[in-house]
């Protein structure tokens, strides 16, 4: 397949952005999204060791820097936004597990950065979700040392409960809620953190602070409100779902109420 | 040198040991506590957990990991599960029989020491994890559910769906984050460590490279714990993510910390095949495939050849042309052998010339008869998101045609050479999780990569690093200003500074995909004598290429991933010819490490345990000097050797 590329680059956080348009040819229908990214850095970087034979002496402005990791599905570090979609022009999957077939021959692709008031830029396509381990360590955790903790079979745990708290903590991070949400509201990533834990028996004892503390560094970061689009559920890679948020919300009320 | 490997296993019945040890060794009063510094480098299942465990005893640790949150460490993407003795299942498992299968399974090539305390300690980890909230798959009792993974006969691996890694991260990163918003942890992410800093012998500190602005930092401590996993891309294609790499634990060797058996990597059978030149890396497909999954290839080299010109479908080829080699091979396990000989048998097909995709590199793994006898439904209710994410990667339905698979670096079970205490041969330096060598011998086992992460880093690290820091807590904290740092960060510098200024003709990724070549080749699934010879050749020249002929884009004083693939590759060289020298000395075979010398009339592994009883610890000696090896007995007191059979 041969694509036109229109990507975002950035030097850094200070400097302005814009598009630059690139050409990349033979990309196989099987490689993923990814892979072409890297067949054009390797054409980038070629442009520049030898300008004269691969772009008639034109040097490029070097590779384009993206984050990525596991490049299978769960690490949450890919955050491309492609064609107008985080993570482009497929359901439940992250950047990483798209594939070119979904694009046809001749195509023009635009891919751009996470763009949000809490994910500022580093570099071109990478930007900072420092923002999302605040969040958490604001209190996303059970109150627990290390050792002196009961059996694991203790307390039995309904297993509708279990598999529901399994689905909230399916989130892996990636940030492409906060990314399609027109308030940039960070509220799916939050509540899937408070389902799972207030959905089981250890979380629940800290339910209430745990919503106040979080949904107030939410606040404090700069996210914005939510107003129930639901588009955050639509791009979610892991099929995370907004009644999530209806049970952040009736905890953060009961938090409230009980102040 | 030698008295550096000293094993400080305690004496006494193998069950007592451990208590016995902790017992003995010092702890530190909490007022202590307070004036010790821990730096601790990677925030996987080790890190994490060891950080986390740390913070809470009230050291103040400084913890480090290349991601933009430790939370994407690889061990993220575990998917099976995590073994424990509980015998929650009653089916007479107990931690003698956890630590027996384990030794067994890494063809009795690890201690037995280490291991019966991973065994021992398996429950906790479990309770730990019930505590921080990891939601593990439950029954409709409510109780924890179970279920069986290779190499054990009863039912003790522990998951949460097929993401059990993640879960078990997600928790280890709270317990982080908890020490973080305490005050007791500072977390740096993208930060790479470059170099360690010994002042008179002893680990001090780090010098390590903030990603994001390209700075060099340098950061003291009065211990360095190293968890940053293993080295499984030296391959270049590996199912390890794209930013895993061996360098912390390289530059600990090269500072003098001993290598224990470098040779020792586990190849996984079932990953998705490389589709072509652009692939990236591999993707596993859970092993329990291998339950209902037939593998098979063509008996017809015609057919092969209309298979990869996709003349025809792989269903269309009838029962008799179909090669179930497994099945023929190992009549009584057929296609349930164990990882290392069902990816020796598949590489021996497909270099026969019988591999089933364009690049001959694949088999297949037909769920026909399964379908058959069980009908779609029950497949669906058991593999129905591995077919699909299968089908996401491949566009392929594995309802209707057979999956490709090959097999694909995926752990390494060698590492930093530590004692019982987890420390290396440098005092005040330890190694946790993949990132030693200790527990897995020449096999690591399914769903044992999690337990010892986090037995390390729970269970054992927190009470062994007290015993080395009781003498410490009287010194200052570490003087980043000492010689030592100028000097370890003017190399870093200097180093960093010839790599941008090579500017040659080869990219990173092209130099990193011929090693990768030559290591699949020659230090691979099966090796031999001259092969491995080439390689050392081979990978000598890469080196020199390498540092004459590649161009490493951007600079250092920003966000420069090329710049990072450049530093990772220049230590992946050398691993890679330290992997192929260690291979070469072991003249035998056993687990993952297949000397085609050393082998039973049937092609079976054979061990020497007369002469290679031990574990290979390497010193380094000088870039262009020959290591040195050192050789730590392997002493069985409790269980006999035996020889594995798969056959009948």
């Amino acid at each position: 397949m041969d694509l036109t590329l229109k990507v975002w680059r950035q030097k850094n956080a200070k400097e302005k952005g814009h598009f630059e348009t690139y050409q990349v040819k033979n990309i196989s229908p099987d490689s993923s999204f990814l892979e072409m990214m890297d067949i054009l850095n390797e054409q980038l970087i070629k442009e520049n060791i030898d300008p004269v034979a691969v772009n008639k002496g034109c040097k490029s402005s070097g590779p384009v820097s993206f984050d990525h990791d596991c490049r299978e599905g769960i690490c949450g570090a890919c955050s491309l936004y492609i064609n107008g979609r985080a993570h482009g022009p497929d359901n439940d999957i992250t950047t990483c597990q798209l594939h070119m077939r979904k694009f046809k021959d001749g195509d023009t692709i635009t891919i751009e950065p996470w763009r949000s008031a809490g994910f500022p830029i580093i570099k071109d396509l990478v930007v900072n979700r420092n923002a999302f381990d605040q969040i958490l360590q604001a209190g996303g955790f059970v109150s627990v040392n290390t050792g002196g903790v009961p059996d694991g079979n203790a307390i039995p745990i309904p297993k509708k409960d279990a598999d529901e708290s399994m689905d909230a903590a399916s989130c892996v991070g990636c940030g492409a809620c906060v990314a399609t949400c027109k308030n940039g509201s960070a509220m799916l990533f939050v509540s899937a953190r408070v389902s799972s834990l207030a959905l089981l028996p250890q979380g629940k004892i800290e339910g209430a602070r745990r919503a106040k503390a979080m949904v107030a560094k939410m606040d404090e970061l700069g996210f914005g409100a939510c107003t129930n689009t639901r588009a955050c559920e639509m791009e979610c890679p892991k099929g995370i779902s907004v009644s999530n948020i209806a049970r952040l919300n009736r905890e953060f009320l009961c938090a409230k109420l009980k102040d | 040198m030698a008295e550096k490997l000293i094993s400080h296993i305690p004496e006494g019945p193998l069950a007592e040991k451990w208590t016995k040890h902790k017992a003995q060794i010092r702890v530190v009063s909490p007022a202590n506590k307070r004036k010790l510094e821990i730096i601790v480098v990677g925030t996987g299942l080790g890190g994490a957990s060891a950080a986390a465990s740390l913070g809470e005893l009230g050291y103040n640790v400084k913890v480090f990991c290349i991601s933009d949150s430790p939370r994407r460490a690889h061990s993220i993407a575990a998917q099976g599960g995590i073994n424990a003795a509980k015998n929650y299942t009653n089916d007479n498992d107990s931690i003698y029989r956890l630590f027996y299968d384990t030794i067994k399974g890494g063809d009795y090539r690890a201690r037995e020491a280490n291991v019966y305390r991973l065994a021992e300690v398996s429950n906790n980890i479990i309770d730990q994890c019930v505590a921080q909230g990891v939601p593990f798959a439950r029954d409709y009792g409510g109780l924890l559910d179970n279920r069986s993974f290779g190499g054990a006969q009863v039912s003790r691996t522990f998951y949460a769906r097929g993401q059990t890694g993640q879960q078990l991260l997600l928790g280890a990163y709270a317990a982080l984050n908890r020490q973080v918003a305490k005050g007791s942890v500072k977390s740096y992410p993208r930060h790479e460590m470059l170099d360690l800093v010994l002042i008179n012998g002893e680990a001090k500190g780090i010098i390590a490279r903030n990603i994001e602005t390209g700075e060099i930092e340098r950061f003291g401590a009065h211990a360095v714990v190293i968890a940053t996993g293993g080295y499984g891309n030296v391959f270049f294609l590996s199912t390890n993510a794209m930013n895993s790499n061996g360098s912390s634990a390289w530059q600990c060797y090269k500072k003098g910390a001993f290598f224990g058996n470098p040779c020792f990597a586990q190849i996984h059978p079932t990953c998705i095949p490389v589709h072509g030149t652009q692939q990236s890396k591999l993707t596993l497909m859970s092993e329990s495939l291998r339950n209902d999954g037939r593998i098979w290839v063509p008996k017809k080299k015609e057919d092969v050849e209309k298979l990869r010109k996709k003349q025809i479908k792989p269903s269309q080829i009838p029962e008799e042309d179909r090669d179930y080699y497994l099945e023929r091979r190992y009549p009584a396990f057929g296609n349930l052998v164990p990882r290392d000989v069902a990816s020796r048998a598949a590489k021996e097909r497909c270099d026969a010339g019988f591999g089933v995709n364009e690049t001959g590199l694949a088999v297949f793994l037909d769920f026909k008869s399964a379908i058959e006898r069980l009908g779609e439904k029950v497949i669906t209710e058991r593999y129905g998101n591995l077919f699909q994410m299968y089908e996401k990667i491949t566009d392929t339905n594995p309802y209707k045609e057979p999956m490709m698979i090959y097999p694909a670096i995926h752990y390494t079970m060698g590492g930093i050479w530590v004692d019982y205490n987890l420390q290396t041969t440098i005092p005040g330096l330890y190694a946790i999780g993949e990132a030693n060598f200790s527990d897995h011998g020449g096999n690591r086992l399914g769903a044992s990569a999690l337990m010892q992460g986090l037995a390390d880093g729970y269970f054992i690290l927190p009470y062994t690093i007290g015993d080395y820091l009781s003498h410490k807590f009287a010194e200052p904290k570490t003087d980043t200003n000492h010689p030592a740092f100028d000097e370890a960060e003017k190399a870093v510098k200097e180093k960093i500074n010839k790599l941008l200024s090579i500017k040659g003709k080869k990219t990173v990724d092209e130099i990193h995909k011929q090693l990768g070549l030559v290591m699949w080749d020659y230090v691979g699934m099966a090796r031999n004598e001259e092969g491995l010879k080439k390689a050392i050749g081979l990978i000598k020249d890469l080196k020199k290429e390498f540092w004459s002929n590649v161009y490493v884009a951007g600079e250092n004083g920003e966000f420069n991933q090329e710049l990072e693939k450049a530093l990772r590759l220049a230590d992946f060289l050398e691993m890679g010819e330290l992997m192929a020298i260690d291979a070469l000395n072991r003249k035998e075979s056993c687990g993952g490490h297949f000397r085609e010398e050393m082998q039973t009339e049937d092609g079976e592994t054979k061990r020497d345990d007369e002469n290679f009883m031990y574990v290979a610890a390497w010193e380094y000696k000088g870039d262009d000097v020959a290591p040195e090896l050192h050789k730590e007995p392997l002493n069985y007191e409790f269980v006999k050797p035996s020889t594995r059979n798969y056959k009948d």
